[in-house]
Formats: C-alpha cells, structure tokens, sequence
C-alpha cells in the first residue's frame, strides 16, 4: 500500500482521495495548450485542518502541492507540474457570513462564483460582488490566487483589491489570517497591518486560501450593459478617458474580434450602468450617450447600440467555437490604456499570421489606470499541429505585451519567464527569498515562478 | 446594375404628396412635399434626406407605389448622407457576411418556410400549426446565406442589397420550391415590392407567414378557444412594404376571440419601435426614440391592451421588455396562435 496515499485517506477519508490513473487524468491538464502532467494523487479536503494535515504531510514526503479552485486558468497554473497531490478546493464551498451593514461576505475558498451571484440574489438582493465573467463553477479562492477582475473592475479596480482578509495555510502547514480578522472577529479591512501581499496573485505558489473577505457592492435595481462602436482603434483611449471622467459606469470593456463579422475591424465598447430608478438611469444615460459620447455621433465616428437591461458579461470561451476542436486560450495582460490601438493592431497581426480569428479585449481597471487585455486563440484539441500554431502565437504575444509596456496577467510558464528575465533583480532577489522563508521543501505548486 | 423603377411624373402628378405630408418624423406641407420628393428625384440634396428616420411608411403611403422610401435611401447614399454614424453602418454590413461555411441544400418538400436570418427562433414554428412544414434556414450558423438584406435600407445602403440579394434568391432557389412561407416579412417584402422595384427576379411564390397563419387556423378551427384578451400589435418597418396583407392581423385576432385594441398609433399610424431610429447620427435621436417608445407604450395601456404582439423580432428586441415593464405581455404572432389552440406559448416572456 502507498503511504502517502494511506495516510491521505486517514486525513480525508477514502471517498475524497484517489489515486486512480482515470480520476488523476482529469487533473493532469487544464483547457488551454500547456502539456498535460499527471498528479501522484488527488484529494478533495473539507476544512482547513485537513489542508494544514496535507500540508504537513507533503512536506514530510517532499511531494509537491498543487492547489485548484475551478481549474480554469488556461494558462496551467494548476498542471502538477511535477506530479504530488492535486489538492481539490471546490468542497470548501461554505458562505459563512454577509455582513450587509459593512458590505463583505467572508466565504470559503471553494466558493463558486455561480453560487456566490445566486446566493446574493436570494438573500441579499442589494449587494453584489464582483464577477469575473468566467464560467460559473470558477472559484471565489482561486480567483483572487491569481489576481483576477471582473465586473465594477472601472469604479473599484482588480478584485484582488477587493478582498478585506484572508485566511492561509501556510507551505509549513500553520494558520495565518490578514487583515483586521488577525485581531479581531471583524473581516472589514485588510489594512494597515499585517497587510503583507504575499499571497494574492502568486497563483498558489506561496500558501493555500482558505477563507477570503470579499468586498460586496450595492446592486442596484436596474443594470444593464450600452455598446458604443467606432471604427478607428485610435479613438478608444480617448473615449475611456471620457467616459471614465464621469464616474458613471460600473464597467467598461473595449472589443473587436475577427469572429461573428459583425465586429471585425470595428472598436465596441460595452459599458455597465447601473440605477435604482428610471430618473437615475436616464441621468445617466444622458451624460454617457448624449453629453459625453455624442459629438462621436454627430461627427460619424461613433454609434450607439442601444442600452439593454440585465448584465450580459463577456464570454471569450466563445472564441473556442471559432474554429474546429473546441480550445482556446488567451494571454492576459495589464496594459496602459494609451497602448490600445498597438495592442489591437498588433495582435490582429498575430493572430492573422497565424491564421486564428483575432479576439481582442480590454478592460477597464480603475479611473484608467490601466486595462486588463486578453487576446484569445483558438485551437483544434485533436490537432497537434493546431495547439503548436495557438502556442507560437500566445508566446508571441507575452512578448508583444512585454514591449509594449505592459506586464502579463497569470502568464503562464513562457510568460513567467519572461517577466522574470526583465524584474528588478533586487526585487526578483526578495521573491526568492519570501519564497525559500515560506516554502522551504519547495513544495507549493512547483514549476510555477521558480526563481533560479 | 440593378436600377430603381421610380417615375418623377408620378410625383409631378400626385395631388396628395403623401409620402411626406403623412410622415409622422416631419412636419412637412404639400407644397414642400412636392419640392422635396422632386429635389431628391433629380439628385438634389434635401432636408428629408437628413431628417428621415428610414421608417418605410412612406412606400405604404405612396398611392401610387412609386417607392419613394426606396428613393430617398438610394439618394442618402448617392449623396453620402448617412443616416448612421459610419461605424454602425459598417457594422451592420458585416452582419450579414457568411462564415461558417456553405449551406446544406437538402431536398424539401412543401410547405416550406424559410427563417432567414432568425434561425435562433426556431422554437416559435412548431405545434400543429406548423405541422409537416419543411424549414429552411434552421441552422444558425449558416443562416446569413438566407439573410434578404433588405435592413440595408435603414443603412442607406440599396448598393449592398443589390450586390448579396441574387446571390440570396439562387441559393433558396436552389430548394426547387414553387412557393416560400417567410417567417419574417421583411423577406416577404424583399421578395414581392423590393425586388420588383429594382428588377431583380424572384423565381418562387412568397407567402406572408400571417396569411399562412391565419389558414392554418382556418383549418383547425373547430379547436379555437376563443382567447378573450385585448391584443395591440407592433407593426413593423417592414411590413410597410407589404399593406395588402397587414389585414391578417385583425383577421386572426378576430378569429381566435380576442380583441384588436383600437388605438392611435395603428395600421398606417403605426408608430416605429425606436430600434433605428436610436442610434442616427442626428442630434437628439436617443430621446426621440425613447419618445416615441413611450408614446407607443402609453397609447397601447391607455387602449387597454392587454398583449403585444410581435412579427418582428427586432421590435421584440428593442420593445418587448419596455412593453413588459409597462404590464403588458409581449408575445409573437405564431405563440398567440398557438395559445388559441389550446397548445403553450414556446416564447411566452
């Protein structure tokens, strides 16, 4: 009998571990291109504990731990790389508490965000959170693990800004919270300190989430998303700077794609408003449509779609049917918003070298701070050949990314690379050290931002 | 290249000029009516040009059918007055491109309706209604090869119709069908007043999906409950191109029970659904078309309607949750049917 694996079903029981080379195969890839390794064992656990157990026994073992929330990165953050345990968060689905007054919810890691919008439109109806667009089952825990955004990303910015605490299960199996829940039994603030930033956006390499103070959001009673479209690229980081001026919008996202048609060279714009009433919605309305984007209209140069009511979010998993095989992935980015026309017509030049439909977004973060771009490749899953194309035309971009000025989003192992060839080394130097002090056996999702 | 049959003699002759004296967008008298239609006769720009709203009432008004709508788009375009800022123009041009390859042209046999571009309302032909009705345009992903283009008008763009519209008809022609139920009648229109009118031949019999409504229903008469509701209905752009059968609509609110509400903004005074009107280039266009919407709304809850029923599923896009809000159900043409006949409402919202 294999210990590790014994002694995994001593922590979780038999019905949450597997070592099944059926069951292991489902975590041995993610649906982008990266190459699919097999974990050793996987293992669902139920509460902190059983993790701080796993932990501990990985780094008596030396067997790596790879933590996975939805499993929907595409870029294979969540691939054992190096084989170990694939630690399966998704039953850590618990929402312990809604604070209505101070606006958070404090949630289990394993939170989806389906159930997190549906639990909020039941008993909540005044608040949301904000939600990535991604599809359903993906992770409140795993969404911020790897510094992700979503909707109200214009007004209040990456939703790893959005989180008031965090629970840890430190590489070395201890429990650590942040934020006001480290001295009190309030989850309202993750500042002043110990707010350490060591863990959010590292992808899982620095610590497992358990728990997460999410910042909530009034919802208004009417939300609904407007297009605008214009024909010249050059005009979006004006536009933005326009609308973001007004401080209305709770979301903007600047589109084109070569796939339907109708947006092939063309610039939309999806921009969310949100009102209690119809008073404050055509207020709004006036000063988007009419004040602030109208001299577009009049000129020609810009036209306006129409207002629907309800939120319809992007879904780049479309660009998967664009072609045959059903993949698709993309490289994110956060990008200055000044980089938009580059960004589009250099990416559209990739994607046509390489014969893929072009898709190219970005969203707003903040009062223009910076946006959050995505381009998207589809690819053929039965076609070797097809995956190479989709992965020759991703690495091109991380790099098209780099030298425009920007820095990549949850890169994937090329992307990570890259980043780390061009970082400060001093700072490359602190990484290294914050990563050696917290994981000693190196056990925490290996293979990922490994500084040499 | 495609010409437009249209007599400047006719207007010179006209004594009534209701083509623009009845426009509901402009105020216009007939006196400047008769210069207007003219100027834009002999290539000249004028106010109409700018100010149309690209409604198509006026082909209905037209009593002698001259196509003074289908004039007025070929001269916006001639003379670069767009109705829309560029980017919705282009936009909408690439709507209508094919991309998921060819379709698949399968024998059929009769009836058959085509969807054309609103394959993904497929759920609205079925039911004994429509029963042993072959259908073409079924496919979403190939319905642009069946698109009739004829939303080009509200573009400005006749060029573009007349450029994909054969290319259009040979591929339905290809079905070897004698006759054509279209479930939109912006594709009836096309085919009977749009294509006439600039010479483009259209080798099969197109059948208004009202009149085949309303004898099927004929026909299953005897399973009629009568509905008992009050019933207004959105009359859209494109059924201004085919007026000799907008009479089906009271006909088969009639025949199923229930009430054809009388109000003003009906048939002829049919008001627009905003949906284009919105997005022109002209100053103010957004709160005109929510005016008019409101107008529409207000006119259909002061009458009593209790539904709204759709042909177009444009109008349903742009009114049927404006309608909603307001209390009144929206529902298409074949769902009313079919709750007529005792069978559920597959887009019943």
């Amino acid at each position: 009998m294999d210990s590790v694996y014994q002694a995994l079903v001593d922590i979780v029981g038999q019905e949450h571990v597997s070592n099944r080379q059926e069951e292991l195969f489902i975590y041995s890839f993610d649906l982008g291109t990266t190459e699919p390794h097999r974990p050793d064992y996987a293992v669902a656990p139920r509460t902190t504990e059983e993790i701080q157990e796993i932990v501990r026994l990985a780094n008596r073992e030396k067997v790596p731990v790879v933590p996975l929330g939805g499993g929907l990165s595409l870029a294979g953050l969540a691939v054992p790389f190096k084989g170990g345990i694939a630690l399966d968060l998704k039953r850590m689905d618990s929402i312990i508490e809604v604070n209505e007054k101070a606006r958070y919810a404090l949630v289990e890691c394993g939170v989806s965000q389906a159930q997190m919008v549906s639990y909020l439109e039941r008993y909540h109806p005044t608040l949301t959170h904000s939600e990535p667009g991604a599809p359903g089952p993906a992770t409140i825990g795993g969404n911020v693990a790897i510094h992700g955004q979503g909707d109200l990303a214009q007004p209040y910015g990456f939703n790893s800004d959005m989180v008031n605490g965090l629970e840890i299960v430190l590489p070395t199996g201890e429990v650590c919270r942040f934020g006001s829940c480290s001295i009190s039994s309030g989850w309202f603030t993750l500042h002043p300190l110990p707010d350490l930033g060591l863990f959010l956006g590292w992808s899982g390499t620095t610590g497992i989430i358990t728990k997460v103070s999410l910042r909530l959001f009034p919802c208004k009673r009417i939300r609904g998303v407007g297009q605008f479209v214009v024909e010249n690229e050059e005009l979006v980081p004006e536009v933005i700077h326009k609308l973001t001026h007004t401080q209305m919008a709770e979301d903007i996202i600047a589109y084109s794609q070569a796939v339907p048609p109708f947006s092939s060279g063309l610039q939309h714009f999806l921009i969310n408003l949100a009102a209690d009433s119809e008073k404050e919605l055509e207020f709004k309305q006036e000063i988007i449509w009419d004040d602030t984007l109208g001299e577009y209209i009049r000129r020609g140069d810009g036209g306006f779609l129409g207002f629907r009511q309800g939120l319809e979010r992007p879904v780049v998993s479309k660009t998967s049917d664009w072609r045959k095989g059903g993949g698709f992935e993309y490289v994110g980015a956060i990008m200055p918003v000044d980089t938009y026309p580059e960004c589009y017509r250099q990416g559209r030049e990739i994607s046509e070298r390489h014969d893929i439909p072009y898709t190219v977004l970005g969203r707003c973060i903040g009062m223009a701070h910076a946006m959050m771009f995505s381009w998207t490749y589809a690819f053929n899953r039965a076609d070797p050949e097809s995956i190479k194309q989709a992965r020759e035309a991703l690495h091109e971009t991380d790099d098209l990314a780099l030298e425009l000025g920007g820095t990549l989003w949850k890169p994937g192992l090329y992307g990570q690379k890259l980043v780390m060839e061009r970082m400060d080394p001093h700072t490359l130097e602190l990484m290294k050290k914050v990563k050696q002090l917290l994981d000693p056996n190196g056990i925490m999702n290996p293979g990922n931002w490994e500084v040499s | 290249m495609y010409e437009l049959k249209f007599d400047e003699n006719e207007c010179l002759s006209c004594t009534t000029q209701d083509c623009l004296t009845r426009c509901q967008y402009m105020d216009i008298d007939r006196d400047t009516a008769k210069t207007e239609i003219l100027k834009i006769a002999r290539g000249e720009d004028s106010f109409v040009l700018h100010d149309c709203v690209t409604c198509y009432a006026c082909e209905e008004y037209c009593p002698v059918n001259n196509h003074p709508f289908y004039l007025i788009v070929e001269k916006q375009e001639e003379l670069n007055v767009p109705p829309l800022p560029r980017p919705l123009i282009q936009r909408g041009i690439n709507v209508g491109i094919p991309f998921r390859g060819e379709p698949d042209i399968v024998e059929v046999s009769e009836p058959v309706m085509s969807m054309g571009t609103f394959a993904d309302l497929l759920y609205l032909v079925q039911g004994r209604l429509f029963e042993g009705v072959s259908i073409i345009s079924a496919d979403p992903r190939k319905m642009f090869h069946f698109f009739c283009q004829l939303m080009y008008l509200h573009y400005a763009r006749t060029s573009v119709i007349k450029e994909r519209l054969p290319n259009i008809i040979e591929t339905i022609a290809k079905y070897n069908v004698k006759e054509l139920i279209c479930f939109h009648d912006e594709c009836y229109g096309t085919f009977t007043s749009y294509a006439p009118a600039v010479g483009i031949e259209v080798p099969f019999k197109p059948i208004h999906l009202f009149e085949y409504l309303y004898n099927r229903l004929q026909e299953l008469k005897d399973e009629i409950k009568p509905l008992n509701l009050k019933v207004a209905y959105q009359r859209p752009c494109s059924s201004r191109l085919s007026s000799d059968k907008h009479h089906f609509v009271p006909d088969i609110i009639n025949l199923i029970g229930a009430e054809y509400v009388q109000r003003e903004y009906i048939d002829e005074n049919a008001l627009c659904c905003g949906g284009t009107i919105q997005g022109q280039r002209r100053e103010g266009s957004r709160k005109r078309a929510a005016d008019v919407q409101r107008r529409n709304i207000e006119d259909m809850k002061n009458a009593g309607a209790e539904l709204c029923v759709f042909n177009c599923p444009a109008c349903w896009d742009t009114l049927a949750g404006l309608v909603a809000q307001n209390g009144i159900r929206p529902i298409f043409m074949s769902d009313l049917c079919r709750l007529a006949i005792g069978e559920k409402p597959t887009g019943w919202r």
